[in-house]
């Protein structure tokens, strides 16, 4: 790959729900450019292989490790991040995350909160186990796995009442 | 505990405070968010890109480096390599000051750096790093422990250069330092013995691995000086170092940490941050390094260790002696290992009543990465051994290795290392077990394939320490609290924005908490040894108390009172007409031009000539582990079905915290015990950096059942009866699931990790043993 001949793209997606443009070389990947790009850090940057979870955002609906996919492909897709479910005074969620004591050193956290929403998006009342399952993707070093989960089956319960 | 800190006015919770409640964590929700802004999350649209130059091999001698090529690509504005620095190479430590800026013409250890270089882009900068051209001679490194150790070994420093160790009698060794703590006479416990178990266990080297990699900017400031910015837990000692590197002064260097995604002990001493002020202050532009978690997985990692011990026990079950030789694997420079070494082995002989004990150790220089602190310092490596040995001595003489441990552990106050520097029990411990006892269901029977393993684990705090804080209560009854310490998960800063609210009656919404600024914040010596509750607590604690005693005195001058009639408490003063609020005073002790009132606190703690440690211990940690497994004896695979982790934690200031640090530390002891190892290769490299390979615990890996618990005896040196607390689950995760797999598949396995091979390889050896 030669730097500096490298071919630029153009992307127009909408992120979080604006219409956004930007061009990156071919090879940037959605996470470094939703970063560095349009200044979304709010999406973590740490394996940068697919194993560790704190970059998940949605591409469509779907979660997905931003550093695996690259920017050029979301050209016409929608993107949410952590910015995106993010409301002033936090969501239902990322409460519940304070309240059982989830958020430690909360590097992982975003990517966790898109981990759960995707879940709870699919599967509005997962069990222990399917969360447990559902989010093994998502690693946590500071180990919140039952705190994220209380917080997750909290949330559950009380979007599950409010709805039904 | 020393005297500082025992004297001091702790102050009792409050019935209706913050203090002792589930305060939500400061700064949880910019972290859920993804608000909250990580050092690489920071923006510097004219920093260059860095990357580290390194050869595939862990010893070598660098013949030549070639950046010409490198130099002439697109987008490279520079390259460091050793020749741009001051000669003698410039080396930084703490207690030895051993580690080069940059390799020094040999490379010690894999992943050292050989060059750097400076791009617009990383792209660029990646490309340029691998058309640098190193020219080098491979050596016959030693990457392990034997080999190290081995009579002609491959010395690590060499012992000709008299910048390394002059004057150590152990120069013509791989051992950097060693400490043998004694104490009564084996040889006439052992003629009383009934039985004596003996074996030797390994740790393997692992990493600390958070989740957010290391990440460092180094930007020059028009007065000459630096300004770093890096997730450190120790701010002040990276000023320091980085001051001392460039030869600026302390107020030319300024380090912003913004709180770390995750230390564990791997962010406090400096690793490429030396080199990152070289190349800012020779470039004069602002320079940015950001790895990722495989990269920092190589940069950072626990000690290894090698252990072998002999312990003799009654037929009723006391331990008569206790004799252990352990080697920590400590890697190609000091960091701070060789105090790893000393303060894991000092607690070596556990927390029991030995009439004989001998515990030699060693730090041993390997050419490996070089290894740091890492939560549980080295008590971990060898309550492997200590407590694995325990549970055999039990089996064997058929008692209940839960009894025999409440036989032997120490009451409060009484001595479990003897001697001229003894340690002593500094709290109530049996109760500890007794209540993991309990919530494991000890004795309750078990299903056959199921076992269960109880272990004990004890690491000394702080030996000394200083820590300062500025408290400011301001006009309309907000207040400001500005502490150094790190906060890196644990929680601090929601600690000292509870303890400010309760002791000045401020709500806690209004309290900020400013930290990780070395311009703005004053001194502390570093956020380790689970020591910031009780240091830096104690110091917030009397910063407020400082505004209380000043607003008492305006106040009393404002209104023409006799300070001697006002008393405070807690968010008030109790003046003789009856109770003013705290804020109420201050304003009208401030008066008509309003300000603010300033209290600083101060904890010092000094430390002890002579003492292996440094000096007494500031508190224990003490926790007791249960674990209990399901095993599939075909395969030796097995599920934790349950894992009980209890801790005495003096006082919990915020029981939701305490539940995350517990949790979160025994999952990090399972990971180390059943599934965690770095591996090297012959030439010393390091082949499972990768979150692929080096796997750590996910949610499928939790326990199905995990309990924690508290003891609170209100008898710790920090605010409220506290004492730190973060590290006591780690401890002795490793025996205590040893324990158990042995328990329920009847072998014994001395290794860790506790592979499923590994217990299948031990069954199977046991079943052929049998047959023939
Ligand atoms: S950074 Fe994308 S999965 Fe780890
Ligand atoms: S909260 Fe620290 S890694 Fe998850």
């Amino acid at each position: 790959m030669s730097v500096g001949t490298e071919s630029l793209v153009t992307v127009t997606a909408t992120i979080n729900g604006e219409p956004r443009t930007f061009t990156v070389p071919g090879h940037r990947t959605l996470l470094d450019a939703l970063r560095s790009e349009l200044g979304l850090t709010g999406t973590k940057s740490s394996c940068t292989e697919g194993e560790c979870g704190a970059c998940t955002v949605m591409l469509d609906g779907h979660a997905v490790n931003s550093c695996l996919v690259l920017a050029a492909e979301v050209d016409g897709h929608e993107v949410l991040t952590v910015e995106g479910v993010s409301v002033d005074g936090g969501t239902d969620l990322q409460q519940a995350f304070l309240e059982h004591g989830a958020v430690q050193c909360g590097f992982c956290i975003p990517g966790q909160v898109m981990s759960a929403e995707y879940l709870l998006s699919r599967n509005p009342d997962p069990s222990v186990q399917e969360i447990r399952d559902a989010m093994s993707g998502n690693l946590c070093r500071c180990a919140s796995y039952n705190r994220i989960v209380e917080a997750v089956r909290q949330t559950a319960t009380k979007r599950v009442s409010t709805r039904g | 505990m020393g005297d500082a800190l025992k004297a001091q006015e702790v102050g009792t919770l409050r019935p209706d405070g913050n203090v002792g409640t589930r305060t939500k964590r400061y700064g949880g929700l910019e972290r859920a968010s993804g608000a909250q802004k990580y050092a690489a999350d920071l923006d510097f649209p004219e920093a260059l890109q860095v990357a580290i130059v390194t050869i595939p091999v862990g010893c070598a001698d660098i013949l030549g480096v070639d950046t010409s090529e490198a130099e002439a690509m697109p987008g490279v504005v520079g390259v460091l390599t050793a020749a741009d620095l001051p000669s003698p190479m410039p080396r930084f430590g703490v207690s030895h000051k051993d580690r080069p800026v940059m390799a020094d013409g040999r490379v010690n250890f894999y992943g050292e750096p050989v060059a750097a270089v400076a791009a617009l882009t990383q792209e660029q900068a990646d490309a340029a790093a691998r058309a640098v051209t190193v020219d080098y001679r491979e050596l016959p490194g030693v990457y392990t422990l034997d080999a190290a150790l081995a009579p002609d070994a491959h010395l690590v420093q060499d012992p000709s250069d008299p910048t390394k160790r002059a004057g150590d009698p152990l120069r013509e060794t791989n051992v950097i330092e060693e400490q043998t703590i004694a104490w009564g006479d084996l040889t006439e416990q052992e003629a009383k013995a009934a039985l004596v178990v003996e074996d030797s266990y390994s740790y393997p080297m692992m990493t600390q691995f958070p989740i957010e990699p290391l990440a460092v900017i180094a930007e020059p400031t028009d007065a000459g000086g630096l300004t770093v910015y890096t997730p450190v837990q120790h701010p002040y000692l990276m000023q320091r170092i980085v001051a001392g590197l460039i030869g600026k002064t302390l107020t030319q260097v300024h380090v912003i940490a913004p709180d770390p995604g995750g230390g564990f002990g791997g962010k406090q001493i400096p690793k490429y941050e030396p080199l990152m002020a070289f190349l800012a202050l020779k470039l004069d532009r602002t320079v940015r390094l950001t790895l990722n978690l495989a990269e920092t997985t190589t940069a950072i990692r626990r000690a290894g260790a090698k252990v072998h011990a002999r312990t003799g026990f009654s037929a009723e079950g006391d331990i008569l002696f206790h004799h252990v030789v352990i080697d920590y694997q400590i890697g190609a420079y000091a960091d701070v290992a060789p105090r790893v070494m000393t303060k894991g082995s000092y607690v070596g002989g556990g927390p029991y009543r030995l009439p004989a004990c001998r515990i030699e150790a060693r730090a041993v220089l390997t050419n490996t990465p070089v290894s740091t602190a890492m939560r549980g310092y080295g008590a971990p490596q060898i309550s492997w051994a200590t407590e694995s040995q325990i549970t055999d001595g039990a089996r064997r003489l058929g008692l209940d290795p839960a009894r025999v441990r409440l036989r032997n552990l120490v009451d409060n106050g009484e001595e479990f290392v003897q001697g001229e520097f003894a340690g002593k029990a500094d709290g109530e411990w049996k109760e500890a077990v007794v209540k993991a006892m309990e919530l494991a269901g000890w004795d309750d029977p078990l299903p056959p394939n199921r076992g269960r393993g109880i272990a004990v684990g004890i690491k000394s705090s702080a030996t000394s320490g200083l820590s300062q804080s500025l408290v400011r209560l301001l006009y309309d009854g907000s207040a400001i609290v500005y502490a150094g310490t790190s906060d890196m998960g644990q929680g601090a800063r929601t600690i000292w924005a509870q303890t400010v609210a309760d002791e000045l009656g401020v709500p806690v919404g209004k309290v900020q908490v400013i930290s990780g600024d070395t311009d703005l914040v004053p001194f502390d010596l570093q956020t380790s040894a689970s020591r910031s509750t009780v240091f830096m607590g104690t110091a917030v604690l009397r910063a407020c108390r400082d505004v209380r005693r000043q607003v008492r005195e305006m106040y009393a001058e404002r209104v023409g009172a006799d300070p001697g009639d006002i008393d405070d408490e807690p968010g008030a003063l109790l003046t003789p007409e009856g109770a003013v609020t705290l804020d109420e005073a201050a304003r009208i002790g401030l008066g008509a031009l309003r300000g603010e009132v300033l209290g600083q606190g101060t904890c010092r703690l000094e430390g002890r000539k002579g003492h292996p440690l440094g000096g007494d211990a500031s508190f224990y940690e003490f926790n007791c582990t249960i674990s209990e497994v399901e095993l599939d004896r075909g395969t030796g695979q097995y599920v934790i079905t349950r894992h009980v982790s209890v801790s005495d934690v003096g006082t919990e200031l915020n029981p939701i915290q305490v539940v995350a640090q517990e949790e979160g530390g025994a999952i990090m002891g399972l990971g180390q015990a059943d599934m965690e190892q770095l591996v090297f290769d012959e030439h010393g490299r390091l082949l499972n950096a990768s979150a692929i390979d080096y796997r750590v615990p996910t949610y499928k890996d939790v326990p199905l059942e995990l309990l924690t618990g508290s003891v609170e005896n209100h008898d710790g040196p920090g605010p409220y009866g506290s004492k730190g607390m973060s590290e006591g689950p780690i401890l002795c995760t490793g025996a205590a699931l040893g324990a158990a797999v042995t328990a329920a598949a009847g072998v014994k396995v001395t290794d860790l990790p506790l592979t499923a091979e590994r217990i299948w390889r031990a069954t199977r050896a046991a079943a052929e043993g049998a047959i023939a």
